[in-house]
């Protein structure tokens, strides 16, 4: 479903990332991990077209997501909740979940995808006219991916969705991935925390200081020295 | 003394002042209200914004008084006219410095101030003009007498601001103004145009600086300084109100005008604006952010 070839990527005179290639299918969870740095949150950026690739390829269903305009990306069914959740502070849940339709082609279905987030996530119902400044981080964290669902995509980017939660949110977050997952949709995943995230996804790719370094399935990666080494203290 | 300012206080007139200042209010409410969404959106203060309303109150009087349109055709054509202008400020000028230090976006800004000023006077030769329109007034008592054109001017801002409000609230463009002024790098990911945003609330913001324009032709003459005299009172009442915060630049706008007309009351009126400066100085020793800035 969606394919990179060859990526590299950065800020300025800083190179981020080099010759990235992945693939994920229809279907797939798939996770990026690696330690702080490593360049994951930018990969996530060059896909949705936050910060451009200097060069490679990325192509979603066949069409090239490069050549479109940045804005044109979650138009390609391709949805992103970015790093630190970044909602609108003063902004309603509601409204939140609003700007996740703004595209033209998906305002006809707002209140239908809006039932959908809200039978997924009962608690941003009880939330939805409080300021979502004021939600607790595990409730922003649904009140972002609850947005980013909100164009009915095809993939899911999530980056580093556990991140700044207490270790009994994490748990539930992680369960709503799992939830999901159970949708059918496809999800591409960043996260630090390595263990649990290998429970809820099929592959992984580490990435390390910009480039990758392994990849295989969960199984695989949790059972491998070096996984084990690096990110689980063992 | 004391016996005279009460006496005064609780005279017929004050009620009347303390009405006109409400009046002015809805004007300089209006006023500020342009150019409040456009820095709340584009981060830009637009320090030319006054001359625009000039331009627009030149359109509306020489469509009116030279071309013989009818009022309001001529002040829907200085809307139009006033848009582009806000429009074509931002696809000629500040567009391309959205990236450059502050100061360089005021320079430029301020750079069109001169340059509108001086194309006017060029252009249009620095008399006074009067549209001429004289409304009467409205006897509220044998007393109270209220000008139909503040009424007018009041009812028409107050309109104006319900209907921005009710587009802010409730439209996709709307959300998406108010979402970016909040963070502007992920509006990408909302599938959301920056660079047309911008030119929209550009257009927007001119379009309101037309309206001002309308009703303050209705009340003063159009000359090519006309910006100065209402330009700083429009600044200061977006800073004090919050630079970006409609609501609070909303409720600015009428502390500025009570205080204009009540110093204007109990003495002259340029004491009035006096009065409205010092107190605006010193609200900004207490609140340098704004007296009604949102706690952040």
């Amino acid at each position: 479903m969606l394919t990179l070839r060859n990526i590299n990527a950065g800020y300025g005179d800083f190179q981020a990332l080099f010759d990235v290639s992945l693939d994920v299918n229809a279907g797939e969870a798939v996770a990026v991990i690696g330690p702080n740095g490593a360049g994951k949150s930018t990969l996530m950026r060059v896909i949705s077209g936050m910060i451009p690739a200097t060069a490679g390829q990325i192509e979603m269903e066949g069409a090239s997501v490069l050549d479109a305009p940045a804005h044109d990306i979650v138009g390609m069914g391709i949805a992103h909740a970015p790093e630190n959740r970044r909602l609108f502070p003063r902004m309603t849940v509601e409204d939140n979940l609003r700007m996740g339709c703004f595209m033209p082609q998906f305002r006809d279905r707002f209140e239908e995808r809006k039932d959908f987030v809200y039978d997924l996530f009962p608690r941003m119902l009880e939330r939805r006219n409080q300021m979502a400044g004021t939600l607790s981080g595990g409730e922003q964290q649904m009140c972002a991916i609850g947005r980013a669902l909100m164009s009915d995509p095809k993939i899911l980017l999530m980056d580093e969705p556990s991140a700044g939660l207490a270790p009994v949110i994490v748990q539930q977050v992680f369960s709503l991935i799992e939830r999901i997952r159970g949708e059918g949709l496809t999800v591409l995943i960043v996260e630090q925390n390595v263990r649990q995230v290998l429970r809820i996804v099929d592959r992984a790719y580490v990435l390390e200081s910009g480039s990758l370094r392994l990849e295989g399935t969960s199984d695989e990666l949790l059972q491998s020295p070096e996984i084990q080494k690096a990110f689980m203290g063992m | 003394m004391f016996a005279e300012f009460t006496e005064a206080l609780f005279s017929i007139f004050f009620v009347e002042t303390l009405i006109n200042g409400l009046l002015l209010g809805g004007v300089l409410a209006l006023l500020s209200l342009g150019l409040n969404l456009i820095f709340g959106v584009i981060d830009v203060v637009w320090i030319c914004y006054a001359e625009i309303i000039m331009l627009g109150m030149y359109t509306i009087y020489f469509l009116h008084v030279d071309g013989g349109m009818p009022l309001i055709a001529a002040v829907a054509c200085g809307v139009g006219v006033t848009a582009c202008l806000g429009w074509l400020t931002h696809r000629l000028v500040i567009g391309y410095l959205l990236q450059a230090a502050p100061i360089n976006q005021l320079l430029a800004t301020g750079g069109l101030l001169f340059f509108f000023q001086g194309a006017a006077m060029v252009a249009f030769g620095v008399e006074f003009r009067s549209l001429g329109v004289s409304l009467g007034s409205l006897a509220l008592s044998e007393d109270i007498y209220l000008s139909w054109t503040r009424l007018l001017s009041f009812t028409i801002a107050a309109g104006v601001v319900v209907v921005l409000y009710q587009f802010l609230a409730r439209s996709y463009l709307g959300a998406a103004i108010r979402a970016i002024s909040q963070d502007r790098e992920i509006m990408i990911l909302m599938g959301v145009d920056t660079k047309k945003l911008y030119l929209l609330t550009s257009a927007i913001g001119g379009g309101l600086a037309g309206l001002a324009a309308a009703l303050l032709a209705l009340q003063y003459d159009v000359h090519p300084f006309i910006g100065l005299s209402f330009g700083p009172i429009t600044f200061m009442i977006c800073v004090m109100g919050g630079l970006g915060n409609m609501v609070g630049g909303f409720l600015a706008a009428f502390v500025f005008s009570e205080l204009i007309t009540i110093g204007g009351y109990f003495a002259e009126l340029e004491w009035g604006y006096v009065m409205a400066f010092v107190f605006f100085i010193a609200s900004m020793f207490v609140r340098p952010e704004g007296l009604f800035a949102r706690k952040s």
